[in-house]
């Protein structure tokens, strides 16, 4: 049966775009993770729910409706490219009534519950030939402009201070990051949907930040291990009847514990400091 | 002779509050500038201006015969302390490296040359050891001096540091301020030197700009810091003290309210 199935069309429609939102997931993640922003990645997301059931109301195609909702949220974030607990506050407020109005618009819909489902816990396998090649496309623009803008995205997120004495604009890369972040949710979204996000965004690069301190290899290994989840998680879905979801986040998680394991039984640090005096 | 940096009446204002009014001062090839005062009197504020960060309410900026803007690729700076998160998959020599070509745009392999300099700059700061270290783990004195190691990696022609002693222990206190002082003699990098405790780079200072709220005064350190100038400063009694070589301030009204200096006379030492 699992052969069977692994030669029909719509399963490797499926597993090719799990491998396209995959790579720029794990990308993005990195510098989201770095930016300690993993909370504005579930704002993004769920404003993305709530243009999707706009769309939905209005009869426009949801998937446009979600990018839309992403996009002016991941803008308005960038923009205001706050810090620390005053940003989890404004998310946090912003993500609670935008969640209401998508409640709204759910009930105002007439149509087929199942859109909603599949918007909130994803539909890999309803992946059309037209929705992988709009993946695809969104896809390598957002890779072109993390390759682009790589250094600057680097410096901006690990060293601010030092990278706006350098000339790197910061609000710019803020709302660039943001930007890319907020195309990433909306692809994600299409095959784990909207609650399963941080599955694909988040664990798979902070499980890489653990396992390695070179920059580059951190963006490698994160884009390795969503595509392993992703991939691993729609194979497992033909064996066994349980939501593709489940198992993408089910082997992320996983791989984040063994991460941390393995993290935790690694040298603090190559060498100790004398005690400090001030 | 020209000036590396040249600030004509400056002025600063947040608000209400008035940091300072007419700050002029020139600062030439190798000297070593040291900016001292409480808390709250602009600088920070004053080395951001340098850096073309922010617009001063009043006055001209000049850094390398042009705007601090046009300068700033020139400039190293050593921000205030700011603890790296203990996950950052960033080794030292990486945070080092982004000092050198962190601000262009693109991906780029490190050339050989590129690679010599990262290094002799880690080395220079006494870092070598611990280049490979993720930068999270390393102590707050270690940190410290990657941060020196980043300013000078691309070889700056004019050099801003905030605080840059802090956390670090006597041996690298004398260890960084001997390699400053070493850039500024050899390559004739003027230094401005933002610190509160002027005591471990005594020696080196040429001279001292002491802001004080809504004064300020400029001159070596022997005109600067005596009790005549900061008290007419303060506009209160302050003794200044020499023990064993170190100068010792008494009397400074540090929580003194700056709303409440109205006057803004200058103390020319």
């Amino acid at each position: 049966m699992f052969s069977q199935l692994l030669a029909q069309h719509f399963v490797h429609t499926a597993l090719l775009a799990g491998a396209v939102v995959a790579v720029v997931s794990g990308a993005i993640g990195v510098f989201v993770v770095t930016r300690g922003a993993s909370f504005a990645v579930h704002a993004i997301s769920e404003l993305g729910f709530t243009g999707a059931a706009g769309a939905l109301v209005i009869g426009v195609d949801p998937v446009l409706g979600m990018m839309s909702g992403s996009i002016v949220v991941g803008f308005v974030l960038g923009l205001l490219s706050l810090r620390g607990r005053e940003r989890d506050s404004a998310i946090g407020a912003v993500l609670a009534f935008g969640l209401g109005v998508g409640v709204l618009f759910l009930s105002l819909y007439q149509g087929y519950a199942t859109e909603a489902t599949n918007l909130l816990f994803g539909s890999i396998v309803g992946v059309s030939d037209s929705q992988l090649r709009n993946l695809a496309i969104v896809a390598s623009i957002v890779m072109v402009v993390i390759a682009l803008a790589y250094r600057p995205l680097v410096f901006s997120s690990v060293d601010p201070e030092g990278a706006e004495a350098r000339g790197v604009p910061l609000r710019t890369l803020s709302v660039l990051t943001f930007l890319l972040l907020a195309l990433a949710t909306a692809e994600a979204i299409q095959v784990v949907g909207v609650l399963l996000v941080l599955t694909l965004v988040i664990t798979p690069a902070a499980a890489a930040q653990r396992l390695t301190n070179r920059p580059e290899a951190a963006l490698l290994l994160s884009i390795g291990i969503a595509l392993v989840s992703t991939e691993g998680g729609i194979l497992l879905s033909l064996e066994k009847p349980w939501p593709t979801s489940f198992f993408i986040s089910a082997i992320s998680f996983a791989i984040y514990l063994i991460a941390r394991i393995v993290d935790v039984a690694r040298p603090r640090s190559t060498r100790m400091s004398a005690p400090q005096t001030v | 002779m020209s000036y590396v940096v040249s600030v004509r009446e400056l002025a600063l204002r947040f608000g209400e509050r008035r940091l300072w009014d007419d700050l002029s001062f020139e600062l030439a090839a190798g000297e070593l500038l040291a900016v001292l005062g409480p808390n709250g009197t602009g600088k920070t504020s004053l080395l951001r201006i340098l850096l073309g960060l922010i617009e001063p309410s009043a006055g001209s900026v000049e850094v390398l015969g042009r705007s601090p803007r046009q300068s700033r690729a020139r400039i190293g700076y050593v921000p205030q302390q700011r603890i790296f998160d203990r996950d950052l998959a960033l080794r030292a020599r990486d945070l080092v490296r982004l000092g050198l070509d962190g601000h262009r745009w693109g991906v780029s392999l490190l050339t050989r040359d590129k690679r010599e300099q990262i290094e002799r700059a880690l080395t220079e700061v006494g870092a070598a050891e611990y280049a490979d270290a993720p930068i999270g783990r390393l102590s707050g004195g270690e940190q410290q001096r990657l941060r020196v190691a980043q300013a000078l990696v691309a070889e700056p022609a004019l050099l801003l540091a905030d605080e840059p002693l802090l956390s670090l222990d006597l041996s690298y206190q004398r260890i960084i301020t001997g390699l400053l002082d070493e850039r500024r003699r050899r390559f004739g990098t003027p230094i401005v030197f933002v610190t509160h405790d002027i005591n471990p780079i005594l020696p080196t200072v040429d001279r001292v700009l002491y802001l004080a709220p809504g004064r300020w005064a400029i001159g070596t350190p022997d005109e600067v810091l005596t009790s005549e100038t900061l008290s007419s400063l303060y506009e209160t009694e302050v003794d200044v003290l020499r023990v064993r070589g170190r100068v010792v301030v008494v009397g400074t009204p540090d929580d003194q309210d700056v709303h409440h200096v109205h006057e803004h006379g200058q103390v020319h030492a």
